[in-house]
């Protein structure tokens, strides 16, 4: 991971209140694997800590880095006013992306809202027909043609306002949704869920968790989970930002 | 033209220059050694460590705020084996002195770790009295004048290096708990350790901390180090290690001004991984345009009168 100024390509709204952005990052482009994310540093005096933005695509012919994030306050606000030629100081690859076994032929992709944007990076990784199961509230869904170049594309909505009404994993179910690894990001209810879904079912599952994070590089120790671990307690606190976001699924503790 | 030393002494051991990281805000240094060049700092002051593994607090543990942020991390660490074992061969590749910092939730655990640091190849240690995210220990011994000599006494009897006592900001008089540190046997003080605040989500209409209330850091914080680290410079005669929101070289040499020795550079990391490095470059440009030979020099400078 390395510090740089990069180059913004594009920044713009691809769904209401969520922005993706194209840096030109190629050192970032050639080193990232799936699930791994980047410090965006906004630089004002009312936020002046970075903020951890999810790779959701990469060109490595053309060094470009796509971001995806939500306006959800003061620093992402920051983000959506940058235009075509600005610079943005980004801090990356980062974290533990999403493995890919040798063994696995029929991945199951399952992302809720702002959880979906790195699915687009893994099933390119992943060089395989993919099912991909994405969950939205009652906004409009996103990246759903996108990530239908890499396989078939079921979404849920809350409201029913866009496919089928109701949670994903109840979507899943209802299409005896079946494969040999699950990868899945996204909210903690819905990850929860997904970590139930896949115990039943036997099926090995990794998790990419969201948390409040400070430096994003592991030495603040404020972005910590619940992981199970061989000691007195059965547990330990792990850094998402430095020892996930991806974690084992059957390894992570929702409290 | 003189030549320009930035060179400080602690106890009689010498530091490249004056600039060190703060603990907590660092790890233990792995973490930024990818992009700075860890021989470029004074002191690498390492994260808390106590006898036993602490789990610390639970989460959110991270709240921003208008010139800094609120933590309540509660000093998870992994024990001082482990810092024994990774954190000392890993920092002794550079040329840099190795701070550790010590907690515990008594007495006789602050001693024991302190026993157990002294047989190790690190250049001094660091009493956490300050911390305010542990409901034992930590700031309960640093804002009660007996109760920081004592520790400090006890401390000081297992340990043979270089004593440093971090003081707490929350408290009515810091020159008193600085003096009482020093009669007790501290070779020096850094100062302030984070300032005790609180966050309210109004939409949600809980506190954004899980702990209700935390330590606040960052560039808002600097005034109240400052004007405390001007207090204490002039109630002690050992050195003071001045550190709060320091983020540029202007407000390292603000510190220098105030009558600090050294400087720690802290939650700045986290805004700007190469901060102490960018201090370190400034001071000297600073030095150089300013005619200043040596950092004693910047100390003396101050027209307060």
């Amino acid at each position: 991971m390395k510090l740089f100024i990069a180059s913004i390509i594009q920044n713009h709204a691809i769904a209401h209140g969520i922005y993706e952005m194209v840096i030109h990052a190629p050192e970032i482009a050639l080193h990232a694997v799936p699930g791994q994310f980047v410090n965006l540093y906004p630089h004002l005096e009312s936020t002046l800590l970075p903020r951890p933005i999810s790779i959701s695509d990469v060109d490595y012919s053309g060094g470009h880095v796509h971001l995806a994030y939500a306006l959800v306050g003061t620093g992402t606000k920051l983000f959506a006013t940058l235009r075509v030629a600005d610079t943005v100081t980004v801090l990356g690859p980062l974290g533990n992306g999403y493995a890919i076994p040798d063994s696995i032929q029929n991945p199951l992709l399952v992302a809720g809202g702002v959880g979906t944007p790195p699915m687009i990076f893994l099933a390119r990784s992943l060089r395989m027909p993919v099912m991909i199961y994405l969950g939205f509230r009652s906004s409009t869904p996103y990246f759903v043609e996108r990530l239908a170049e890499f396989g078939v594309v079921r979404v849920a909505t809350e409201d029913g306002s866009d496919g089928y009404k109701g949670n994903v994993v109840n979507l899943m179910d209802k299409h005896g949704a079946e494969g040999d690894i699950v990868y899945s990001c996204g909210p903690r209810p819905m990850l929860k869920a997904v970590q139930e879904w896949s115990k039943s079912k036997h099926i090995p599952t990794q998790l990419s968790l969201e948390e409040r994070m400070g430096c994003g590089i592991g030495s603040c120790v404020g972005c910590i989970v619940k992981i199970k671990e061989n000691n007195y307690q059965g547990w330990n606190y792990k850094k998402v930002c430095h020892d996930g976001p991806v974690f084992l699924g059957e390894k992570v503790i929702f409290s | 033209m003189k030549r320009t030393d930035l060179a400080i002494n602690i106890a009689g051991h010498e530091l490249a220059n004056p600039v060190m990281t703060c603990s907590g805000t660092f790890g233990s240094g792995k973490e930024y050694c990818s992009f700075m060049d860890l021989n470029m700092l004074g002191a690498v002051v390492c994260k808390g460590i106590s006898v036993l593994p602490w789990n610390g607090n639970p989460p959110p543990r991270i709240a921003e705020v208008y010139g800094g942020m609120l933590n309540s991390v509660g000093l998870q660490n992994s024990g001082v084996d482990s810092f024994i074992a990774n954190d000392i061969p890993f920092l002794r590749k550079f040329n840099t002195k190795i701070v550790a910092n010590l907690v515990g939730h008594s007495l006789s655990e602050y001693e024991a770790v302190a026993q157990r640091l002294n047989e190790t190849d690190i250049d001094m240690m660091e009493l956490n009295i300050s911390c305010p995210n542990v409901r034992e220990g930590g700031a309960t011994f640093g804002t009660d004048t007996r109760k920081a000599a004592e520790i400090t006494t006890v401390v000081r009897r297992v340990c043979t290096k270089p004593l440093i006592v971090k003081l707490s900001p929350n408290v009515t008089n810091i020159s008193e708990i600085a003096i009482a540190v020093e009669s007790s046997g501290a070779d020096a003080v850094s100062l302030i350790n984070t300032v005790l605040a609180m966050r309210i989500d109004i939409y949600r209409r809980r506190p954004v901390l899980a702990q209700k209330v935390g330590g606040m850091s960052g560039p808002a914080v600097k005034p109240i180090a400052i004007r405390m680290v001007y207090q204490v410079a002039r109630a002690v005669k050992i050195p003071v290690i001045g550190m709060g929101g320091i983020r540029t070289p202007e407000d390292a040499i603000e510190f220098l001004l105030a009558g600090a020795s050294a400087v720690g550079v802290g939650s700045s990391h986290f805004f700007n991984p190469q901060a102490s490095v960018e201090v370190v470059n400034g001071i000297r440009s600073y030095m150089e345009g300013q005619g200043f030979a040596s950092i004693r020099e910047i100390n003396e400078a101050l027209i307060d009168e």
